[in-house]
């Protein structure tokens, strides 16, 4: 054998190698994640069984068909899928609006950790993550002592006298925001935080020196350099706002639907598992196209980075 | 400082009331333990707990151990033709929405089931082990990535098997990054509500979905009880986490 020749065997054998060390990992996630995606791309098109599951090799394009249109059940009309739209609409709507918000009360307490001595910083950070690291039901529960009638707000309120009455915040949209916000907000601050961390606050004293007034600091200075920060919070907080499942369902009871209490419950009651799997598809799509988005705004703020 | 505040006074409410010797969520009648004794009585919550604790340890040994194999395969030297392959297939649970991959699931479980007439805990080891391997990757990867190879080099020269270079050189630098991921993939799986939610069968309830189940019902300060342990538990774990990984580096 030449030279190059057992080298390349050699490398070959590494390839081998590494290949079987991780196969055990990519057979466990194929398996049960990424390989049950395509079944569900399968079911999507697949005529729905009369109780639950679906007929085997009918094919049917209902549950697509269904995802935004259905049928009058009086007149037997095709019309638009007005409760389906509205759940849509309900998501995006609250999401996008749970991702300001965790900006709105984020950017202040990671620009707060951020000025802190590098000692106590570590400890500011442990406790954002403290919560973040809490069972996601628990937290939501939590919430509930906050805002039902006999919650913090309310008597906090009536004590105050600015209100006779209990406000009913439970089982609204306002209750499903809050509740949002309020566990999804360590994902918004660590990424605000750790870009943050990078940013040189001499430039902001020079800015300082330079007369420039605290929104100019903040518009010119800090959020340029912390942008990689700021869609990175965005995204981590808007793609979990958007399949929010548990939120909705606790705080907002049943009426006030959210994308993936309208999936599950393709699955349960209204057994129609085509049409779930349709819904679940266009959900993956979108958060597909957001993390696209990302990847390329974070591309570009990259090269920002190294052309500075 | 508003923000810790809001962080932690939920968080604050849920466990004094734990605490409330009344039997509602509204009106405070004193201090007692009396729903940490109930909750500790309740064979199903102790059931529930059991199952819990089972699934979250056969899951994060799974879990672990093929991302500890995963990631010396893709820490190493030189990048080989299928990497990039690997990064993604590892971090794709990350990227899907929970709820879409829960429903995934449920449809391919559901026909095994027919096929095999399996109705036990595999399923939901399966899942949870799935979802964790990235959890479990992560501190792993960041510790080989820190870590000097020059021993491990060293050991090849004196002529060291590959495995004995393995397991007295490499195994006992990365036990730290081990261990952490072993954690984390442990929270991970027991703090799981939606994928277990449609992926168990009747009866298989974890502690997360007996609690999601009992909020519809008319609420107990009970809930506040078993909600203070786990959340007390929780805070253990990580803090033990947060030291590891911050003495090492």
């Amino acid at each position: 054998m030449q030279p190059h020749e057992v080298e390349q065997a050699a490398i070959r054998r590494g390839t081998m190698r590494r290949w079987l060390l991780s196969a055990p990992a990519l057979v466990i996630i194929f398996l049960a994640s990424f390989g049950p995606l395509f079944v569900m791309l399968a079911f999507s098109v697949l005529e729905k069984g009369d109780y639950g599951g679906v007929k085997p090799w009918t094919f049917s394009f209902d549950g697509w068909a269904n995802v935004f249109f259905q049928h009058d059940i009086f007149t037997g009309e095709l019309g638009f899928a007005d409760a389906h739209l509205s759940i849509f609409w309900r998501s995006v709507r609250l999401s996008i609006i749970t991702t300001a918000l965790t900006l709105v009360l984020g950017f202040p307490t990671a620009y707060f950790i951020a000025t802190r001595p590098r000692k106590t910083r570590e400890i500011w950070v442990f406790l954002v993550t403290i919560p973040f690291w809490t069972n996601l039901l628990i937290r939501t529960f939590a919430m509930q002592e906050v805002i039902r009638n006999e919650g913090v707000i309310n008597t906090v309120a009536m004590r105050l006298g600015m209100i006779s009455e209990p406000i009913q915040i439970m089982y609204t949209d306002w209750a499903v925001l809050f509740g949002m916000t309020y566990v999804y907000l360590p994902l918004m601050v660590l990424p605000l935080y750790a870009s943050m961390e990078k940013l040189d606050f001499r430039l902001v004293e020079a800015a300082y020196d330079l007369y420039a007034n605290r929104f100019k600091v903040l518009r010119r200075i800090i959020l340029p350099l912390t942008k990689p920060g700021i869609i990175a919070g965005s995204i981590l907080v808007f793609i979990p706002s958007l399949g929010a499942y548990v939120t909705p369902r606790v705080l907002g009871g049943g009426k006030n639907m959210m994308l993936g209490n309208l999936i599950g419950l393709q699955f349960g009651k209204g057994n129609n598992w085509p049409l779930g799997a349709a819904i679940s598809i266009t959900l993956m799509v979108v958060v597909m196209v957001a993390l696209l988005i990302y990847v390329r705004a974070t591309a570009r703020a990259g090269g920002d980075d190294r052309g500075r | 400082m508003f923000s810790f505040f809001a962080l932690y006074l939920p968080m604050a409410l849920l466990v004094v009331y734990a605490f409330n010797a009344g039997d509602s969520l509204a009106l405070w009648e004193g201090f007692s333990l009396r729903w940490f004794v109930s909750a500790w009585q309740n064979d199903t919550v102790q059931d529930a707990t059991i199952r819990s604790v089972i699934i979250a340890v056969c899951a994060a040994v799974l879990a672990t151990s093929a991302a500890t194999m995963a990631a010396l395969a893709t820490t190493r030297t030189r990048p080989y033709r299928g990497q990039t392959l690997t990064y993604a297939l590892i971090n794709q649970p990350l990227m899907i929405p929970e709820i879409v991959t829960a429903v995934a699931l449920l449809i391919v479980f559901s026909r095994i089931k027919v096929w095999t007439d399996y109705s036990g805990l595999g399923y939901l080891i399966a899942a949870h082990t799935a979802f964790c391997v990235p959890f479990a990757y992560l501190p792993i990867r960041a510790r080989l990535e820190s870590m000097d190879l020059s021993l491990e080099v060293a050991a090849a020269d004196l002529y060291a098997t590959p495995w004995k270079a393995f397991r007295y050189i490499t195994l006992p630098l990365l036990r730290p990054g081990i261990i952490a991921g072993f954690m984390l993939a442990f929270v991970i799986s027991l703090d799981d509500v939606v994928i277990t939610e449609f992926v168990k069968s009747g009866g298989q309830d974890t502690l997360p979905t007996y609690m999601l189940g009992q909020l519809r019902r008319v609420v107990t300060p009970e809930i506040n009880a078993i909600a203070t342990v786990f959340l007390a538990f929780s805070v253990v774990i990580v803090t033990a986490f947060f030291l590891m990984t911050r003495k090492k580096t």
